[in-house]
């Protein structure tokens, strides 16, 4: 009986909706934000629906970035694709390269006559995502930079200072030798995203070019070059540290062990995303938790530069009516908005996208009552970015993060030596990048 | 004895009456198969707008191309390894129940539990089980066999690993049908060889194991199967194909260069050698060694 009723009053409740719905122009937004994060973009969603009538923005999750990318594909191959797809950060290669199914954001935001200001954003966030013109063509959402979180309890029992991260690798290796060899835990440090944060990432802090034609940024015809002497050298190091146990690998793609090395204190220092530091505070529930920039070697001119992003951008797909493309426009205003951002910031640990989003978090006190929520930010924009720190845009990088995991962990299992496991990345890689210079030329 | 035939006077009727099944063959089987022998000889990029022909490239490609042939290599010790645990132990298990006289029936439904674990589920508990930070296994490796477990780093521990969840899903399985096997051997051609003087091993190898074979040969191709095509979601929970490729069947290798790599051409070209071995091995079972079965 009571189910009866609850299935009549929801039947009723789904042909409200949907009539309600039929007057508005539908806008369908696949994401790739599950559990906490999904509800905060969901939130977003609804948000928006609020402020207006006109349109509806239907978020769906669809899984895992490459789940999300591959999915909405395969939908734009069968005709049903989204008007709003999140696409992760090594995605936008294949993106840009598809002309013909990809609506830029300037296009659409200058088609659909709204106010747009593309000099508002910070431009180490949207340089990652214009052509080589500067216009730009998807929407960063959500971004984020790799950052170094260190256990206070630990260094406090291991004789460190708890106030002091490490800035430099000798640093680190000092104060991770000090912490094992103290017993105040079993390893020094760990590190999520192998490839994002030790070697993109250490490229560019370090000014070293991770290919040629400005990293990618100038055309397809370019090639990987991050085998150098530094590179090479911060990857003999950490074989060296693993070996030693100062420093323990984690797992490819998001080396998913780190977390829960950390949080468990069985290591001293995590090198893990400023988003993760929601997770890292919530899991972090029997020690206090530091934090500072990522670690440089103090030896190599240039060092540091600045850090890059990772994350993801919204693209707008083609095939929407002119309605529907109007509706994503005001839906990208909307998000770009200072409230919305900083909201979104404060909430999420991802970077504030425009200058007035930060200086709105600056001002209702945020970074004061939350130190180290900015470490991002600063180490982000600690200089102007040169040729090498810009970003990185390659084809089918998603399969060369693939080798750069394989052959790092080949050089961990002692099958190769640092130099030659990068140079394998390289040759690798290049042969990929040819293969979609090849597809898409 | 010639049967009597029944003849149909409406011709149409049978083919009527075939037609659900060979619809859905033709919508779920035939034409996808199709769809993957196109895409194997063209090259296109991610979004389908241009594509070219490239007649057998692909296919070149792919038999040069090193990571492949690792694929390969690693697919046939995983499939072999697999295969021999999870009818070893089970027949080892359903030997075991078939001596129990009270109990067996008990015995049988607990250890036809793990049947109906989801494979993704059994492959995130192996993973829990083995995880070098967390997990049970290599804590009490390292404590009472100083073993350093690391499936992360190690090939050889995370070929271990997945032959051991992939086989632990199939005990279960192979087990119920060599219980029924085992149970339709009469017993009296045991009594008899026992009278006979023969000991328990010679009575196995002699009579058991001979009188078994049908049901062993069916599991084999079952197995192989089920090793080559059904082990996807054991390896993407656990190892998801590494460390460097050391765990990467080869239907692994169509998902992470279809679906991952966005490589349509290269992940076509894989699924139609896979199921050009699917054809091979079937002929090739039912063919040849289903003769040498005794029945």
């Amino acid at each position: 009986m009571k189910f009866s009723h609850f299935a009549a009053a929801s039947a009723a409740s789904v042909i409200a909706l949907s009539s309600h719905a039929a007057a508005q122009t539908q806008i369908d937004w696949w994401h790739a934000m599950g559990g906490e994060l999904g509800e905060k973009t969901e939130a977003l969603a609804t948000a928006f629906n609020a402020t207006q009538s006109e349109f509806v923005v239907v978020p769906s999750y669809r899984g895992s970035y490459a789940e999300t990318m591959t999915g909405a594909i395969a939908a734009f191959r069968a005709g049903e694709q989204p008007d709003i797809v999140q696409v992760f950060e090594v995605g936008t290669g294949t993106m840009m390269a598809a002309q013909g199914a990809i609506v830029p954001v300037y296009q659409l935001m200058a088609n659909a006559g709204v106010d747009f200001d593309p000099s508002a954003f910070l431009p180490a966030v949207v340089g990652y995502y214009t052509d080589p013109e500067g216009n730009m063509l998807s929407m960063p959402f959500n971004s984020s930079t790799p950052i170094l979180y260190y256990n206070r309890n630990i260094f406090e029992a291991a004789g460190l200072d708890p106030n002091t991260p490490p800035t430099t690798w000798a640093e680190v290796e000092e104060f991770s030798r000090q912490i094992v060899s103290s017993g105040a835990a079993e390893c020094g440090f760990t590190s999520r995203w192998v490839s994002w944060a030790q070697l993109e990432n250490f490229s560019a802090w370090h000014n070293q070019p991770i290919g040629t034609l400005q990293n990618g940024f100038g055309g397809l015809e370019t090639e990987l070059t991050f085998n150098g002497p530094v590179q090479v050298r911060h990857w003999e190091n950490l074989a060296r540290w693993e070996d030693e146990g100062l420093y323990r690998y984690a797992g490819p793609g998001g080396g998913n062990d780190a977390g829960p090395a950390f949080y468990s204190q069985t290591c001293g220092i995590l090198m893990e995303s400023s988003a993760g530091r929601a997770g890292v505070m919530a899991n972090a529930t029997d020690f206090e938790v530091g934090i500072g920039m990522l670690p440089y070697y103090d030896d190599v001119d240039g060092a540091p530069q600045n850090t890059i992003i990772g994350g993801a951008t919204l693209w707008v797909l083609s095939g929407g009516s002119e309605e529907e493309q109007r509706g994503v426009a005001e839906f990208f205003n909307f998000l770009s908005s200072p409230e919305v951002q900083a909201q979104w910031h404060q909430d999420t640990g991802y970077l504030p996208i425009t200058q007035a989003a930060y200086e709105l978090s600056q001002a209702q006190g945020y970074y004061e009552a939350n130190p180290g929520a900015d470490t991002s930010i600063r180490q982000m924009t600690l200089n102007e970015p040169t040729e090498n720190s810009r970003g990185l845009r390659f084809g089918n990088y998603v399969q060369i993060r693939t080798v750069i995991d394989e052959e790092f962990e080949r050089l961990l299992s002692g099958a190769v030596d640092a130099q030659g496991a990068l140079d394998a990345v390289v040759e690798r890689g290049n042969a990929l990048i040819r293969e979609f210079e090849d597809a898409n030329g | 004895m010639q049967t009597k035939r029944t003849i149909f006077g409406n011709k149409g009727l049978p083919y009527l009456l075939l037609a659900p099944q060979l619809i859905i063959t033709g919508i779920f089987f035939l034409w996808p198969a199709a769809q993957a022998v196109r895409q194997s000889f063209l090259r296109e990029d991610a979004f389908g707008l241009n594509f070219t022909f490239v007649g057998l490239r692909n296919y070149e490609r792919l038999l040069d191309s090193p990571e492949y042939l690792n694929a390969i290599k690693v697919t046939v010790i995983f499939s072999i390894s697999t295969v021999i645990l999870a009818l070893g132990v089970s027949l080892v298990l359903a030997l075991a129940v078939d001596r129990m006289i009270r109990s067996g029936r008990a015995y049988t439904t607990l250890l036809v539990w793990p049947y109906a674990v989801a494979p993704a589920v059994a492959g995130i508990l192996w993973w829990f089980i083995f995880n070098p930070t967390i997990g049970i296994m290599p804590y009490v490796l390292e404590t009472f066999f100083g073993y350093d477990w690391n499936h992360l780093l190690t090939p050889s521990d995370a070929m271990i690993l997945v032959v051991v969840a992939a086989a632990w899903k199939q005990i279960s399985y192979n087990f119920l049908f060599f219980v029924a096997g085992l149970q339709s051997i009469p017993n009296s051609l045991r009594e008899a060889a026992a009278i006979d003087g023969a000991g328990p091993f010679k009575r196995f190898w002699t009579i058991t194991l001979p009188l078994l074979s049908p049901t062993t040969f069916f599991l084999l191709v079952v197995n192989i199967v089920y090793t080559l095509f059904e082990t996807f979601a054991v390896i993407d929970a656990t190892t998801e194909g590494g460390p460097a490729q050391a765990t990467n069947i080869l239907v692994y290798k169509v998902f992470r260069d279809g679906f991952v790599g966005l490589n349509f051409g290269s992940s076509a070209a894989q699924s139609v050698i896979l199921m050009g071995l699917v054809i091979v091995l079937t002929f090739v079972q039912f063919r040849f060694v289903e003769r040498r079965v005794t029945y």
